[in-house]
């Protein structure tokens, strides 16, 4: 026996200790493992198992929040358990998490939020696991290509861009407002023609200032551009990336006004908020429930593979008109909305022309929603500075 | 050989110790946002290794890594901090997509296109990083910079092409280029879901390991990475041995991005570039520079990635929780680099003194 061991604790300590540890170790382990048999129970018949997929992070001012508020008004009906995960990236990573959420939380319905999410990732999960139903916002689904346990959904958000735009022109004082799109693709491009059309059915001396920043969420150039719009005289800014939140917040800061995409943001823009054009996940992702539970599937054809709506349909809605909107703005505003529903107005009613000068709509010719021209647009309409190249 | 067993124990207790204590740190942080750390222990090995199944999922993830981790770690024996891993691969990808497309178009056979496609993005990605080596050894330009601007640039180069000259037109909202043909992917290895990248990454971190430590290539490296100066004296061709260095890690990156895109994606688009080559940065540095050891650390990022998506899910914990736990091993581990040689259990001593009993569970 030596009187200085080199370790302060006797062998017996440390065997003890072990021993509790491991012990304490082993009942919590297995309490877990109860715990999430309980769980797993629960995918049964009579409860609906639902996994959601996002993008990037649930509280993000954006895209995935307006996703996000979707599921949480989906948690809260009867029959129905969700699970979720945010910040999974467009690779192999998608596939693992799906995967994850049908094999160990029992999910048998998965939406799958963002754009590159569908081919390959869901196509391939698709074809493995047949009973289970997948629903890709994005309104990609074609009919006979494509697995028929997967279904599309989608919005015509630019119908709110519209209405958005009447709004805007009515604040405008300069007449001229800003957009900061990410990259020059039909849907950012319909939404710029759309905002662009609206405030210009208040007054055609509106031109809108488009800056593409090239990337989905380029924070830094977000707020380049928003600044040196506000420097150049622009006073009302919008935007279609994946986070509003730079935008809106740099447009508080400047003094000047602002209007929203994806979900609300009037908390980062008390003053200067107007309105803004959000998506209603909740709607949808209630309507999916119950046809669900009614027994409907993608695959009996209870469920239509491809679902799209605007304003009429309940898929969008439009942020509560801020303080900074006048009693006449929001007039007709309310107006053109309740047109729009009625299917009265139609955004694209020729004759329109592009900002080169052609007419790319005749006179005439009314584009439908529905249109496959819309799917395809790339040009920019009369009244907006910028290019498409 | 005492000082020999001893010295080798370090290097095993030493990570394992910083493991379990960058798990405890995890706990406690756990612990304050609300969760049960042993439950949320449980879920990362249940998630991570506890089936064949998660290990898969395990494995997917760390297929990329192996490949982009060479990258760093190669130029790293030569002293050169290079991090221009993301650009290489995203690049390399649209490489072998280019390759592919071309050689597709003249009905070669699968397997000369999946070569030509492995060719072509090992060449464009070795090209790119020996670009920063060239820099670096001609011009003198700071190659951390340099190699982390080129990222940039490559991201940008990949968005001008697949919106422009490389474009399918059918893909409307996220522009691609052209698919490769479902037959000539690259398929999984028989019997799991696990595509041949994790392959390619073993064999690559196996070669690289025998180039470094068993060549006179690697012992001409090595002493350049000690001292460039000694090293000129002994006449070693310093220019040529870091072009080399630098086009062979740029290819490993180019060869990541080829099974991207052969394997996962099948065409170049915005996806290509998922972070893979940050996440082979560290990768690199906890393996301190052993291209061994970087595939047993690209397994462990993989598990910690793996489970990632448990943590929210059946912990309520914010998405951010994974990243948390990343970087509190990455801490440790790297603090414990400090450690070598001054814990006084491992170092060697006189013959009286027997070894102390509880040495293992000292650290």
């Amino acid at each position: 026996m030596r009187t200085r061991p080199p370790f302060p604790l006797s062998r017996r300590q440390v065997l003890r200790g072990l021993l509790a540890t491991s012990a304490f170790g082993l009942t919590v382990k297995l309490g877990a493992c109860a715990d999430s048999s309980a769980g797993g129970g629960g995918g049964s018949a009579d409860n609906l198992v639902m996994g959601f997929v996002y993008v990037g992070p649930r509280d993000d001012y954006g895209y995935n929040q307006a996703h996000a508020e979707g599921h949480d008004h989906a948690s809260t009906l009867e029959g129905v358990t969700t699970v979720e995960e945010a910040n999974v990236p467009e690779t192999t990573a998608v596939q693992e998490s799906i995967r994850s959420m049908i094999d160990l939380d029992g999910a048998s319905v998965i939406f799958a939020t963002s754009f590159g999410y569908f081919d390959p990732h869901v196509l391939a999960l698709a074809e493995e696991y047949p009973d289970v139903q997948f629903f890709h916002c994005g309104g990609l689904y074609q009919e006979g290509v494509h697995p028929e346990n997967v279904g599309s959904y989608f919005g015509y958000i630019d119908e709110a861009q519209y209405i958005a735009g009447i709004v805007a022109a009515h604040a405008s004082n300069s007449k001229r407002l800003g957009f900061i799109a990410a990259k020059p693709i039909p849907q950012v491009l319909r939404n710029i023609n759309s905002f662009t059309l609206g405030a210009r059915s208040i007054d055609p001396s509106v031109t809108t200032q488009v800056i593409f920043t090239g990337d989905w969420s380029l924070p830094v150039r977000e707020a380049e551009a928003a600044n040196s719009m506000a420097d150049q005289g622009v006073d009302v800014l919008t935007c279609h990336v994946d986070s509003p939140k730079v935008v809106v917040e740099t447009a508080e800061r400047r003094g000047i006004f602002s209007s929203g995409y994806h979900a609300n943001q009037v908390d980062l823009a008390p003053t200067g908020y107007l309105t803004g054009a959000e998506w209603n996940w909740a709607g949808v992702y209630e309507q999916y429930v119950q046809m669900i539970q009614e027994g409907k599937t993608l695959m009996n054809g209870g469920i239509p593979h491809l679902v799209r709506g605007g304003l009429q349909e309940e898929f969008l809605k439009l942020s509560p008109y801020g303080s900074a909107v006048s009693e006449e703005a929001k007039k007709a505003a309310d107006a053109a909305k309740a047109q729009i529903v009625s299917g009265e107005l139609v955004i694209y009613d020729g004759e329109i022309k592009d900002n080169q000068g052609t007419v790319v709509i005749e006179n005439g010719k009314k584009l439908e929603q529905t249109a496959l021209e819309l799917e395809q647009m790339d040009w920019l309409v009369e009244g907006v500075s910028g290019s498409v190249g | 050989m005492t000082i020999s067993w001893r010295s080798q124990l370090e290097k095993v207790c030493i990570p394992i110790g910083a493991l379990l204590v960058s798990l405890i740190i995890f706990g406690v942080f756990c612990a304050f946002a609300g969760a049960n750390p042993f439950g949320v222990y449980h879920s990362i090995y249940r998630a991570a290794f506890g089936t064949w199944g998660s290990f898969q999922n395990t494995l997917i993830r760390a297929a990329p890594l192996m490949l982009s981790s060479l990258c760093t770690l190669l130029p790293a024996r030569l002293g050169l901090v290079i991090i221009g891993n993301e650009g290489a691969i995203v690049i390399g990808g649209v490489a072998a997509v280019a390759a592919g497309l071309t050689l597709a178009d003249f009905g070669l056979p699968t397997l000369m296109i999946q070569l030509g496609m492995a060719l072509a993005g090992m060449l464009i990605g070795g090209l790119w990083i020996g670009a920063v080596g060239a820099l670096r050894h001609y011009r003198a330009v700071n190659e951390t910079i340099s190699s982390l601007l080129l990222n940039y640039i490559a991201i940008a180069l990949m968005n001008h092409l697949v919106n422009g000259p490389m474009r399918d037109p059918s893909s409307l909202n996220k522009p691609s280029s052209f698919p490769i043909p479902d037959v000539h992917m690259l398929g999984n290895l028989p019997g799991t879901r696990v595509h041949y990248g994790l392959l390619y990454g073993i064999i690559a971190c196996a070669i690289a390991y025998f180039l470094i430590q068993r060549t006179t290539f690697g012992f001409a490296a090595r002493t350049a990475g000690g001292n460039i100066r000694a090293a000129r004296l002994a006449g070693l061709p310093v220019g040529k041995l870091t072009m080399a260095i630098c086009f062979l890690a740029g290819s490993c990156a180019g060869l990541a991005g080829m099974v991207e895109v052969a394997a996962v994606h099948g065409r170049a688009n915005e996806s290509l570039n998922a972070n893979y080559g940050y996440g082979g940065v560290l990768v690199a540095f906890i393996a301190r520079q052993n291209p061994l050891a970087a595939s047993l650390v690209s397994l462990l990022l993989g598990g910690i990635l793996a489970s990632g998506g448990i943590l929210q899910r059946s912990h309520n914990l914010p998405d951010a929780t994974v990243l948390v736990f990343q970087g509190i091993v990455f801490l440790v581990v790297l603090f414990s680099d400090s450690l070598y040689g001054k814990l006084a259990i491992f170092q060697a001593r006189s013959v009286s003194l027997p070894p102390a009993a509880p040495a293992a569970t000292s650290v």
